[in-house]
């Protein structure tokens, strides 16, 4: 029996089993999903986080041991994140026609979400670290990280609340848009690509092909944008509160 | 498959290296996209290969951004801490941009159509 209680404690440090277990849980994510007739709670990636947190949780294991697997799978972001210019080229036409509008709300939506995190966040009292790795809270993992790194915030904390920030945005998204009809598909993707990222967009896509290139637009563009501006606005920020 | 893939990585492996020589503070992937996207716009038409896999992957999306939200366990501490303010902040900073930008947006896509 210890035998076999070592054997599991080794296999459960590998790459095998993290990858393994992510893969059983975004099946059984997704699962749950078609049964809910994909109610917005019923959010794949909020799902899966939460099956593998309660198994991590139950076995007792490292969330480190668990990351051997699951690094696998972040690395796969970079290559799904290029093969994001597949839908961005067939939608390029619908895209350029609304070229002027799609930069204003680009630079409106970056600059509300770089503001609102900082003023929010002071208001509500939050540490200063926390405050400033909320900054690039609605931008894209890897950007976030280098973002907050620059800025003075905790890149994987940053990475943390890009997450939470992105299932919010996923979950509310659809619920919101139709009691408010703002069902274009330009402007759901749009909106959504620029607050809530990849997974935002990730949830778009389901919608509509046509939507999830306009979130995949916002997506990378707000990236781009927020790395110049939150180092900037930052500065003018912190001169006005003191 | 094996197409799409080699198509993938070597975009983005030329974003890293963009991104590396020129000291741009973006991510290597973000570049590779606008890479491929302008090889796309030049070449007219989507290579074979990747056509094929690409909606297949991205139909998948969601499972890659799984561990990253697992991450969020070993801040839970910290976050415990800061309770229901850190879930106030959140909760409107992120309904604010999203409003923000869909009302601007149609507002401003409206004006255009009208115009014409």
């Amino acid at each position: 029996m210890d035998a076999f209680i070592a054997a599991c404690l080794a296999v459960s440090r590998g790459p095998l089993f993290g990858l393994f277990l992510t893969l059983v849980a975004y099946r059984a994510a997704l699962w749950l999903n078609q049964r809910c007739h994909g109610h917005p709670l019923s959010n794949p990636v909020l799902v899966g986080c939460v099956l593998v947190g309660a198994v991590l949780l139950a076995g007792g294991i490292r969330v480190d041991s668990y990351m051997e697997g699951g690094r696998l799978l972040l690395l796969l972001l970079g290559p799904a994140t290029v093969a994001l210019a597949v839908p961005l080229y067939h939608q390029f036409a619908k895209l350029r026609r609304s070229a002027g509008a799609l930069a204003l709300a680009l630079l409106a939506g970056s600059l509300l979400g770089i503001t609102s995190s900082v003023v929010l966040g002071r208001l509500f009292g939050l540490p200063e670290t926390m405050v400033l790795s909320l900054v690039p809270r609605s931008v894209t993992t890897p950007i976030a990280m280098g973002v907050a790194e620059a800025i003075g915030g905790e890149p994987t904390l940053a990475a943390a609340f890009v997450i939470v920030s992105g299932i919010l945005g996923a979950v509310l998204v659809r619920p919101l848009f139709t009691r408010l009809g703002l069902m274009d598909e330009r402007v759901l993707g749009f909106a959504t690509g620029v607050a809530a990222h990849g997974i935002g967009t990730a949830r778009v896509f389901q919608i509509s092909q046509g939507a999830g290139a306009f979130a995949a637009l916002a997506m990378g563009l707000n990236g781009l944008m927020t790395a110049l501006l939150a180092p900037l606005l930052l500065g003018w920020l912190g001169r006005l509160w003191h | 498959m094996l197409e799409a893939v080699i198509w993938l990585l070597a975009y983005q492996l030329a974003g890293e290296l963009a991104v590396r020589c020129f000291g741009w503070p973006l991510p290597g992937a973000v570049v590779g996209m606008v890479l491929l996207l302008l090889t796309l716009l030049a070449r007219r038409s989507v290579p074979e290969g990747l056509q094929r896999s690409v909606p297949a992957m991205l139909g998948h999306l969601s499972l890659l951004f799984i561990p990253a939200g697992v991450g969020v366990l070993a801040w839970w501490p910290q976050l415990l801490d800061a309770g229901w303010r850190l879930v106030l902040v959140l909760l409107l900073a992120t309904l604010l941009p999203l409003l923000g930008t869909a009302y601007l947006l149609r507002a401003l896509l409206a004006r255009k159509e009208g115009a014409r």
